[in-house]
């Protein structure tokens, strides 16, 4: 099969899923609809695998798959078509996408199948993979926009499943409305970006982007990127914009694994990448994406030490480690990042799935505080989680310490890293390792403190293991959290082993721009030292959070009283929603009351009252010109003769 | 030759004009019949009046141009006045069914 028949089975198969469940989204047939959605997917995995052999057996310079399905939007010089490309970086990002969609669209089989909506929820899924699939492989800002908003929607969609809560359709509406104050932005920065260099296709961009770099804050590459870099704030879950994530657990668990952890989330941070020369020319911009990224990493590591909900834990986890991405690519770590999204995708979806065991197991119940000592009720579940948190937390070999480790080393290292980008990375790390082990213990370990009504006492009834449909892609993305990692083995590590190359970074090289600015002189031992101590770091934080939270009960609840304000502060998330609520949200919505009331009854609604009274009225004149007597209306007829021979004969 | 004479002078006094007039009397006559009388019967009639009216100037200006023409349209004008007659009878029939009278008002009651 040649790319371009491989490409439209790639995009279509989730899209034909989503039809196919769409038009009977009524049925309560899990197992129909879960295997046609899965397979959709597993179908688009294939296509997948198959367009990433193709380009294996291309040159490197060489590797770039394009097709052109047909022409789009054509006006004047505004030429768009409905292309896509595979190269390094969207086939990367189609094989995660896909692979751990395959995986959580089996997860979710067991998931969902007591749910009344499941054929509608598998039908949101396939479409959100088609969505995502576009963003990813689209040739053009815009079609990648076409992709941004329709992972958008079903985000809402799916955040707001279980609508008949009103909490949660209030969470998608939260989501959405965020979601959409970094979208303007980010149609901004596609304007700007045509307006300054006459195109919208992204090869163009980055061949006709400024090989100087600007240095002001109104060039145009500076603005658009800025601008870009808004709406992935929105669509990433950054300062200002991440408020609307951890709402967002509202969804079913395997929707918080797939778009809210793995895929959609790192939209923001996979633009950045294949925009990545555009990028470089903007300094200043990337020095605000690496500042931004690095402050969302530690402020949402904070917020995550004091959660309860296991899904919010995580959800600020989610937030603090795109954090981490966005440093990476703000100091011009473009293939960390990529490495990072990568391994931090196989680790959070097998903790959100982790999760959703856990969950499930428990009967709905997500407090952590309710929890305890799981381990010997679900020890698949456990042992999995385990390798998951052993690579968030960054211990080798597993995955996180890889990308996380590089993240940290270029943050130092880089022209364009500073080491207080690289400090503030540090502190994130450790606070990671903490708030993880803490989860990990309240859940897992310790005591018991499960409700009565969830065992008996000849413990006959408690929670039970999920069944393999749920098991197997936990096992799956296990093993991918402990050996995902090997794909991007420093050099350093790489010489002790015997020259282990960094395949992902010689594979991302053709597409990725080098920083112009001279490499900050570093020394091997300098980054053996650093990682030593980042890494030693975090396993002390994190046996500090199994001293307190698994062994000493107790501790916890002193150091929040010895803490005070600064614990509630913590604890009630900064009260950034409340802020939002006083600053913005309150006076918006009393200045929209005050202009229905004043400006919309008094002014509009009577001008309008004003003009169907006028018609009213000569509507009523006219009706009685027409009262179905014939003979006046003969009379008509005849005047009107009377009145056209008049004219005639004397005019 | 007094019926020569007779003949003559008749045919040399009595032009296209005096046929006009007679028609647009009868025409005059028929459409204030339509616009006043509110007998079905009666206006079909007064109908019938204004389509004679028109044949004769039809049929006069036949005549004076020398063309069969407009005897032709004579015709045709006859034709569909008998079709024409033939639905308001039925039409009147059935109003009269119904009322008892023939009376065009009731004709509103068709008024949608």
């Amino acid at each position: 099969m040649n790319h371009e028949v491989l490409i439209a089975i790639l995009l279509l198969s989730p899209l034909i899923g989503f039809l196919l469940n769409g038009v009977r989204f009524r049925s309560n047939n899990y197992l129909l609809a879960g295997s046609l959605a899965t397979g959709a997917v597993t179908i688009s995995f294939a296509c997948a695998v198959a367009l990433f052999i193709e380009l294996l057996s291309l040159p490197p310079e060489q590797r770039r798959l394009a097709v052109s399905f047909f022409e789009w939007i054509a006006v004047d010089k505004f030429k768009v078509n409905a292309g896509f490309v595979v190269d390094q970086i969207s086939s990367l990002m189609a094989l995660i996408v896909t692979g751990i969609g395959a995986l959580i669209h089996l997860f979710s089989i067991g998931y969902m199948h007591h749910d009344k909506g499941v054929t509608k929820y598998f039908a949101y899924l396939n479409f959100f993979l088609f969505n995502m699939l576009i963003l990813i492989l689209g040739d053009s800002l815009l079609t990648l926009f076409v992709g941004w908003e329709g992972v958008g929607l079903c985000s809402y969609l799916l955040i707001g499943f279980w609508f008949n809560d009103s909490a949660k359709a209030a969470a998608g509406m939260k989501a959405f409305i965020t979601n959409r104050i970094g979208d303007a932005a980010f149609l901004i920065g596609i304007f700007i970006l045509f307006i300054s260099f006459g195109t919208v296709n992204l090869q163009e961009l980055n061949t006709l982007a400024p090989t100087i770099a600007e240095t002001g804050w109104l060039g145009a590459a500076t603005l658009g990127t800025l601008m870009l870099f808004v709406g992935a704030t929105g669509k990433s879950a950054q300062i200002p914009l991440y408020v609307w994530l951890p709402d967002a657990m509202a969804g079913p668990t395997p929707v918080s694994a797939l778009i809210h952890a793995a895929t959609m989330v790192t939209a923001g941070v996979y633009m950045i990448v294949r925009l990545n020369p555009l990028f470089v020319a903007a300094p200043n911009t990337m020095m605000i994406v690496a500042i931004i990224g690095a402050t969302t990493a530690v402020l949402a590591a904070t917020i995550g030490l004091t959660q309860t909900d296991i899904k919010k834990v995580l959800a600020y986890s989610t937030v603090s480690q795109l954090g981490y991405m966005f440093l990476a690519v703000g100091v011009g770590a473009f293939g960390a990042g990529l490495f990072h999204l990568m391994t931090h995708a196989f680790f959070k979806a097998l903790m959100f799935l982790g999760a959703g065991s856990v969950i499930h197991a428990m009967h709905e119940e997500q407090d952590i505080r309710k929890m305890g000592g799981l381990r010997k009720y679900l020890p698949i579940t456990h042992f999995t989680f385990v390798l998951g948190w052993l690579a968030i937390i960054g211990m080798p070999p597993f995955a996180g310490f890889f990308s996380k480790d590089e993240i940290l080393w270029r943050a130092y290292s880089s022209p364009r890293g500073h080491i207080l980008l690289w400090a503030a990375g540090v502190l994130g790390a450790a606070l990671t390792a903490f708030y993880m082990t803490r989860l990990l213990a309240l859940t897992f370990w310790g005591q018991s403190r499960i409700e009565k009504s969830l065992l008996s006492l000849d413990k006959k009834t408690h929670p039970r293991e999920s069944p393999l449909v749920m098991t197997v892609p936990l096992m799956i993305l296990g093993l991918l959290s402990v050996v995902g990692g090997w794909l991007g083995v420093p050099h350093i590590i790489g010489e002790v082993f015997g020259h282990i190359p960094n395949f992902l970074e010689r594979w991302l090289s053709p597409l990725i721009k080098k920083l112009p600015e001279n490499a900050v002189a570093v020394s091997t031992a300098e980054e053996w030292a650093l990682m030593g101590l980042s890494t030693t770091l975090a396993a002390v934080s994190a046996f500090a959070a199994y001293i307190i939270y698994a062994k000493k009960t107790g501790v916890a609840e002193k150091m929040a009283k010895s803490l005070g304000p600064i614990y509630k502060a913590v604890d009630n998330k900064y009260f950034v929603d409340e802020a939002i609520f006083a600053g913005i949200i309150n006076p918006l919505v009393q200045v929209s009351r005050n202009l229905w009331y004043y400006v919309d009854v008094n002014v509009v609604d009577k001008a309008t009252y004003k003009i169907t009274d006028l018609v009213r009225g000569g509507g009523f004149v006219a009706r009685s010109l027409q009262n179905g007597n014939m003979q006046q209306y003969a009379m008509y007829v005849v005047l009107g003769i009377v009145v056209a021979l008049s004219y005639m004969l004397v005019g | 030759m007094p019926n020569n004479l007779l003949d003559s002078a008749i045919l040399t006094e009595i032009t296209v004009n005096h046929y006009l007039i007679l028609s647009a009397a009868l025409f005059s006559i028929g459409m204030l019949g339509v616009l006043l009388r509110r007998n079905i019967i009666v206006l079909f009639m007064s109908i019938e009046l204004m389509l004679n009216a028109v044949n004769i100037s039809f049929v006069a200006f036949s005549h004076y141009l020398g063309k069969v023409d407009g005897q032709v349209m004579v015709f045709f004008v006859m034709t569909i006045a008998a079709a024409e007659a033939a639905v308001g009878l039925a039409l009147a029939v059935s109003i009269f069914k119904r009322f008892k009278e023939v009376n065009i008002r009731f004709f509103e009651h068709l008024k949608g």
